[in-house]
């Protein structure tokens, strides 16, 4: 474990410069279109899904990003795969920018990179074998690769994951769930990436087959060396999974520190509600933070911190004054002005 | 006197060419005011077993055999209108998705009155009044003014409240939730939890709560029942099941839990998956796999002996079981 903190600590595989994204409400003119005092005025409204968030991945690492709906985090994860375009900010993948880029040149970059989506019934074609939904990305990015290779290449990948290759004739339909994800995880395992990013990957399964999904990412991370970007709202499975977490809440980091460090010491008020909030197996007395309210909309965002409304440490500086993460003494970067001014309640 | 006991109930499918069994003789009882937590995986049972209770289900699912006797009355077999006045009434349900529970098209008040008016004699005022109670009780911040919102007004959170209030508008004996916080984030299933678990324990309402999250059911139940392919496997008090499970199923689903494991270490899992309705092998259910799984597993279906507290159906408990009472005759 040593070593391989070590390793990554210079090799920084992504890193998110200011990211901003937001989804426009009204999109043609009469949707702006407000009357206002007798006056018509155009207003337009947005979805800031996710505001300034800046963050490095290592080469080798499990960041995980937490949160609860609507903080941004999927959102992240498509912006990271070029499936949206940032409204801000930058991207740099390998040390190149790649939120410019068109989809021709980002074609190699896909090789490198997976995605991972969480429900497998969706993102597996109904109407295409295994065989050739697994195929189909071997041969698109290995144009002279010959067939007997391809099949050879989806035969060790199946074999890898746990899925009979005797199988590969079948149609995703004959398949459980796990069976399913486990085909999908093959799949994003077939073009040999070097970073995955997994949406939510467990959240569709039985416990007893998260637990058999959870080891094949485990294990294919110790044997391939892959790099995950990993977005749950289980914590159990950040504790589990994660050597970095990062927790948005409306779009913005709050907390970002190592798994141990974040499990052991939160210090952002959030983040501490959040983790007393997990139900506990073996603890009879629930002593969880109750937050005020709840998430407000990410269409007003107010000015200050986000979390501002809801926290019982909130003082003037925080309902005015947005704030910046900020790196502890532990290596914890938390952006909470109550954290830094050491006065924080509870 | 228990308040509901549930005795060999059979629940079937009628299939095309075929009829399986989706609840294989369930007996269970329920105490007034106790609290019972129904875990198992998709496909175990769980929910059918809810249905069943509130006589909801429909075709292609009956009740095969059994019965279920609730405040003293069969009502496994009861038709349609001879349960209106317990349903809702005496036993109300909450579902996992408030937004499928609550109609869009009416009012939060509107949905509220309906419900009084239907079981009670009452005037309208009267009843706002009753509703703003109840709402008032689940913290609903300012109950006057939700009375005239409509469902897609409210968060979700707010509205799995409403639908708490709604069940508890008429002062139930019992209340079935059905993985009522599933589709919550988890703060806000920590608020609701905590209101059900008050709510509950101040009105001395029983509770049976639907869940797959054996966190949830640690923090709200007295005792639990574990489902697995339709059957009861254990069953106990909750902190023994959670402590010290003796099915190799349960063990197996505690053990599979992340938190179970240190950090980036191999989860214990259990390999496979259940069985579907149309495949239950002979035997015991879980013998597939089971790593104790013997012969006699296979073979035959493993009856329910008390064992260190618990009630559990496996051969493997069944021999210890009978070695401790011979040690004990010895």
């Amino acid at each position: 474990m040593k070593d391989i903190v070590n390793e990554t600590a210079q090799d920084t595989i992504l890193e998110l410069k200011n990211l901003e994204k937001r989804f426009e409400l009204d999109k043609g003119f009469l949707e702006k279109l407000r009357f206002k005092n007798g006056k018509f005025t155009t207003e337009e409204r947005a979805v800031h899904a996710v505001n300034n968030v800046s963050l490095e991945v290592k080469r080798g690492e499990a960041l995980c990003v937490v949160g609860e709906s609507g903080c941004g985090k999927s959102t992240v994860a498509r912006l990271v795969a070029g499936l949206l375009d940032p409204s801000g900010g930058e991207i740099h993948y390998d040390g190149t920018r790649i939120d410019n880029k068109s989809r021709r040149e980002l074609m190699s970059m896909r090789k490198k990179m997976q995605m991972i989506f969480q429900n497998p019934y969706a993102s597996l074609n109904p109407r295409m074998t295994i065989q050739q939904a697994l195929e189909e990305p071997v041969r698109y990015h290995n144009p002279g690769m010959s067939r007997s290779d391809v099949r050879a290449k989806v035969a060790e990948v199946m074999q890898s994951v746990g899925v009979d290759p005797t199988w590969a004739s079948r149609y995703p339909h004959e398949f459980s769930g796990g069976q399913r994800q486990r085909i999908a995880i093959a799949r994003a395992l077939t073009v040999d990436p070097e970073f995955i990013i997994a949406d939510e990957p467990i959240s569709a399964l039985d416990v007893s087959i998260q637990a058999q999904v959870l080891n094949l990412m485990l294990e294919a991370k110790d044997e391939r060396g892959l790099t995950y970007l990993f977005i749950t709202h289980d914590l159990s499975v950040v504790q589990h999974f994660g050597t970095r977490v990062v927790v948005l809440y409306l779009g913005s980091v709050c907390e970002l520190s190592d798994t141990a460090t974040l499990f052991n010491n939160p210090k952002h008020p959030y983040t501490k509600a959040l983790l007393s909030a997990v139900p506990q197996l073996k603890d009879d007395k629930p002593n969880h933070i109750r937050l005020k309210g709840e998430i407000p909309t990410p269409i007003n965002l107010p000015t200050g911190c986000p979390f501002a409304s809801r926290c019982a440490s909130a003082d003037n500086r925080c309902l005015s004054e947005k704030p910046r993460p900020l790196a502890q003494p532990d290596g914890a970067m938390v952006a909470c002005h109550a954290v830094e001014e050491g006065r924080q309640t509870g | 006197m228990s308040l509901l006991s549930v005795r060999d109930l059979t629940v079937k499918f009628a299939m095309r060419d075929q009829t399986v069994t989706a609840l294989d003789q369930i007996s269970f009882d329920l105490g007034k005011g106790e609290r019972l937590g129904i875990v198992g995986e998709s496909g175990a049972g769980k929910s059918i077993t809810g249905f069943a209770l509130m006589n909801l289900l429909s075709r292609p699912g009956f009740i095969d055999s059994g019965s279920i006797n609730f405040e003293g009355r069969e009502i496994a077999g009861l038709s349609d209108k001879e349960m209106r006045p317990i349903r809702g009434n005496r036993m109300a349900m909450i579902f996992q998705d408030p937004m499928v529970t609550l109609n869009p098209v009416l009012t939060i008040g509107q949905q509220m009155v309906e419900t009084l008016q239907a079981h009670r004699k009452l005037s309208k005022a009267d009843a706002e009044q009753i509703s703003i109670m109840k709402l008032r009780e689940v913290y609903i911040p300012s109950p006057e003014d939700r009375l005239g919102q409509y469902p897609h007004e409210l968060s979700g959170g707010m509205r799995q409240r409403i639908v708490i209030a709604m069940a508890l508008l008429l002062e139930p004996e019992l209340i079935i939730a059905d993985e009522p916080t599933t589709a919550l984030d988890v703060t806000i299933q920590a608020d609701i939890m905590e209101l059900l678990l008050e709510l509950c324990t101040s009105n001395m309402v029983g509770l049976i709560l639907i869940t797959h999250d054996l966190g949830v059911v640690s923090q709200m139940t007295e005792r639990t029942l574990v489902m697995y392919a339709g059957r009861i496997i254990e069953a106990g008090k909750t902190r023994e099941i959670i402590n010290d499970p003796q099915h190799p199923y349960t063990q197996g689903l505690i053990n599979a839990l992340p938190q179970q494991t240190l950090p980036g270490q191999r989860l214990k899992q259990i390999p496979g998956n259940m069985p579907g309705l149309t495949a239950i092998p002979d035997g015991c259910p879980f013998a597939p796999r089971c790593q104790y799984a013997i012969d006699n597993c296979r073979r035959t279906r493993p009856e329910t002996v008390s064992y260190a507290n618990v009630e559990v159906a496996c051969h493997e408990v069944n021999r210890l079981h009978n070695t401790v009472l011979e040690d004990q005759s010895a």
